[in-house]
């Protein structure tokens, strides 16, 4: 059919059921907006107009990472491009399926400093897993075939199309191809068979065996294949940051978040256990300090659907390349019942009783509020922690029961994440309760959402724990630093009940155990976006 | 350690930014790298000389695999490739010494492609090491100005680097 390349682009998205776009426009993608909007009247899509590109892809992240599927995010060239780079790299670093659509110049202008014009294939080279920059019209298919299918396929991972505004206005015969086929890339997902059997073995010998849970179980939707397997096998689970909620925090094999800022029971599970079995988990240097030790003293086991994080930052005994449902399921078939409960005993005696920093007069003690808040809202709430003390406070403190989920900015540690993220999961889910949890550092960071929320009725909730500093900085410089305290004050910042008041937002301020309960009765209201801030004492600490 | 990579990629504009991306980001070392098409228009084919470990050589393997418009790699097994690369060196030569020259080109395997009342310009096609020789040999003649290659290889005997398998 003739169509412009703008019209084939909504025509691609359309096919591949893509419902929300997030994005914001210039004149660059001006083609692209106008045959969007035939396609908003029409009802088959809705276009969240963000307040910043990095939040729109950010937005796009949280959409992804609870439908499983690409999610899209829209810029116009040079600035409008460039702003979504942290976006880019923080999907990148979390392995997170995003397709990003940017406008650029006319072709004959690329190269001649022109207006708006930046080298955004060149400039998120580093971050994305794969770019496209469209040269020839006729192509656009195939190129929105194969983003979405690299996207969400093997590790997933985002994909830039930048298209130039003249062949965004060409006139094509257009096809969308019901297929893909691309020599060069071909993801293992089934795992080899012998290892599997090796797998299998090295389970059943070892006398205290753990399960370490990453990301990559909700990249592969392999979270009940994770929890029957350990279940059946007995055996005691940890997680990475990004692995928070794939295991039931109130199933007695569950012991916890390992790590520089994980619990106690988790970190001594790693250093006793005999046999690692890691999960979709890269071992990230902030999950495991030292990785050289911990292979030299325990038989590694290592799953990943991508071969080159096996061996980067650990040796495996037992490498094994495959999508970890398909794998979890091919050892769910093979193994037997076993008992560990002298083991698990063993570790659960850890850190059994502990005891949490008093908080001073009129402030709240954060954790013990995370606490109340996952008491409060529904089982399936998702929760998206930010990016400093708070994500610590959240991931260590937040008991995640079955069928919720912890969205976070893992890998790149992305201020400002939490609140868009929240949009995004929210406009996926709309039946589920949604709460970003941020400090007042990340808030100020991407708090102009707050408008595309309320312009578009998603019905989130926030939590801004405010302790006038930037908490987790201003601890490394009281601990590291000899308590020369530089740079982390944030003085100057607004009253932000009368913040979310002139959004049109209901808030309140937690600072004690009645205006906790006003607190927690706002965040269990089932409608309405709310705010609600939680004063913390400027000097408590993370653990 | 020095390991020779060969790479076949997609003959597309940009696959070679890519590359040479991931080895400055991933903080891989590279000696030499050399490109150019194959008998099959669409796929290029590069050679890298690396420098590094076993570790870093499997890295660099399994990142380069990664990169979608990467069709194969192979690490070439010690002693089991051959490997050429090409130098044009120009030499500031006078007429007193030229015969010298001829000497060691005619010993070297090199050819003069060149010459004025006061340069000389010579040919080698030869190995790394070869090549390395060659220039100490000359260097006391004087250069001037010199360019080399990178190192091409292919492996030995009938085993083929296939695209498609």
């Amino acid at each position: 059919m003739k169509m412009t390349v703008s019209k084939a682009m909504v025509e691609a998205l359309k096919k591949e059921n893509i419902k929300v776009v997030f994005g914001y426009p210039g004149a660059a993608i001006c083609p692209f907006y106008d045959a969007l909007l035939e396609a908003e009247n029409d009802g088959d899509m809705r276009h969240i107009l963000v307040r910043h590109e990095a939040n729109g892809g950010h937005e796009a992240s949280g959409y992804a990472r609870i439908t499983g599927r690409p999610a899209v995010c829209i810029a116009t060239s040079g600035p409008g491009a460039v702003n979504l780079v942290t976006a880019i790299a923080t999907a990148y670093a979390d392995s997170i399926p995003l397709i990003c659509i940017t406008g650029q110049v006319n072709t004959e202008q690329i190269g001649s400093d022109a207006f708006q014009e930046a080298d955004i294939t060149g400039a998120a080279e580093p971050f994305v897993k794969h770019s496209y920059l469209v040269k020839d019209p006729s192509q656009i298919g195939r190129i929105f075939k194969e983003a979405f299918y690299i996207a969400g396929t093997g590790r997933p991972g985002p994909v830039l199309i930048d298209v130039p505004m003249d062949v965004q206005r060409a006139t094509i015969d257009f096809k969308y191809p019901e297929k893909c086929e691309i020599r060069s890339y071909k993801p293992t997902t089934k795992g080899n068979y012998v290892q599997i059997k090796r797998v299998i073995k090295a389970l059943e010998k070892a006398k205290k065996p753990l399960i370490c849970i990453g990301g990559g179980v909700f990249a592969s939707n392999a979270k009940e294949q994770i929890n029957e397997l350990a279940n059946k096998m007995q055996i005691p689970v940890i997680t990475t940051m990004m692995g928070i909620s794939a295991f039931a925090d109130d199933d007695p094999l569950f012991c916890g978040m390992i790590g520089t800022h994980g619990v106690k029971r988790a970190n001594y599970a790693v250093n006793e256990c005999d046999v690692l079995f890691l999960v979709g988990a890269r071992v990230g240097d902030r999950a495991v300090k030292t990785p050289l030790a911990l292979e030299k003293t325990t038989q590694i086991i290592h799953i990943d659907i991508d071969p080159a994080e096996i061996g980067k930052n650990i040796g495996a005994d037992i490498p094994l390349v495959g999508d970890a449902k398909l794998v979890l399921e091919q050892l769910i078939e093979l193994s037997k019942p076993l008992e560990h409960s002298e083991w698990i005993a063993q570790i659960r005696e850890v850190d059994a009783k502990r005891e949490l920093a008093p908080a001073p007069k009129n402030t709240i003690q954060p954790r013990e509020f995370i606490k109340k808040l996952s008491d409060a809202l529904p089982d399936d709430a998702v929760i998206c922690a930010d990016v400093g003390q708070n994500q610590i406070w959240t991931c260590t403190s937040y008991a995640f029961r079955k069928g919720g989920r912890l969205l976070t900015s893992g890998g790149m540690g992305t201020m400002g994440y939490s609140v868009p993220a929240a949009i995004g999961a929210k406009l996926a889910a709309p039946g589920r309760t949604v709460c970003a949890i941020c400090g007042d550092g990340a808030f100020q960071m991407s708090f102009m959402e707050l408008a595309t929320a309320v312009q578009h009725g998603v019905d989130i909730k926030i939590v801004v724990m405010t302790n006038t500093r930037l908490g987790m900085v201003r601890e490394l410089q009281t601990v590291g630093y000899d308590d020369r305290q530089t740079a982390v004050f944030l003085d100057g910042s607004p009253d932000f009940i009368k913040l979310a008041e002139a959004y049109g937002i209901k808030a309140v301020r937690a600072y004690d155990e009645k205006t906790t309960e006003q607190a927690l009765a706002l965040l269990k209201e089932p409608k309405g976006i709310c705010l609600v801030e939680v004063v913390v004492d400027k000097d408590m600490p993370t653990l | 350690m020095k390991h020779t990579i060969s790479v076949l990629v997609e003959n597309h504009s940009g696959v070679l930014s890519r590359i040479s991306g991931l080895f400055s980001r991933r903080g891989f070392n590279i000696e030499s790298l050399a490109v150019g098409p194959t008998h099959d228009p669409s796929v290029s084919r590069i050679t890298i000389v690396a420098d590094g470990d076993e570790h870093t050589v499997e890295q660099i393997e399994k990142q380069l695999n990664k990169l979608i418009e990467v069709i194969k790699v192979k690490t070439f097994a010690k002693d089991e490739f051959l490997a050429r690369e090409a130098m044009i060196v120009k030499l500031s030569v006078s007429a007193a010494k030229r015969s010298e020259v001829m000497t060691i080109a005619e010993i070297t395997g090199a050819k003069v492609m060149d010459m004025t009342l006061s340069t000389m310009t010579l040919e080698l096609c030869d190995t790394y090491a070869n090549l390395c020789r060659f220039e100490e040999v000359i260097e006391p003649y004087g250069i001037v100005e010199m360019v080399r290659t990178g190192t091409i290889a292919i492996e030995k005997g009938s085993e083929v680097l296939n695209p498609k398998k």
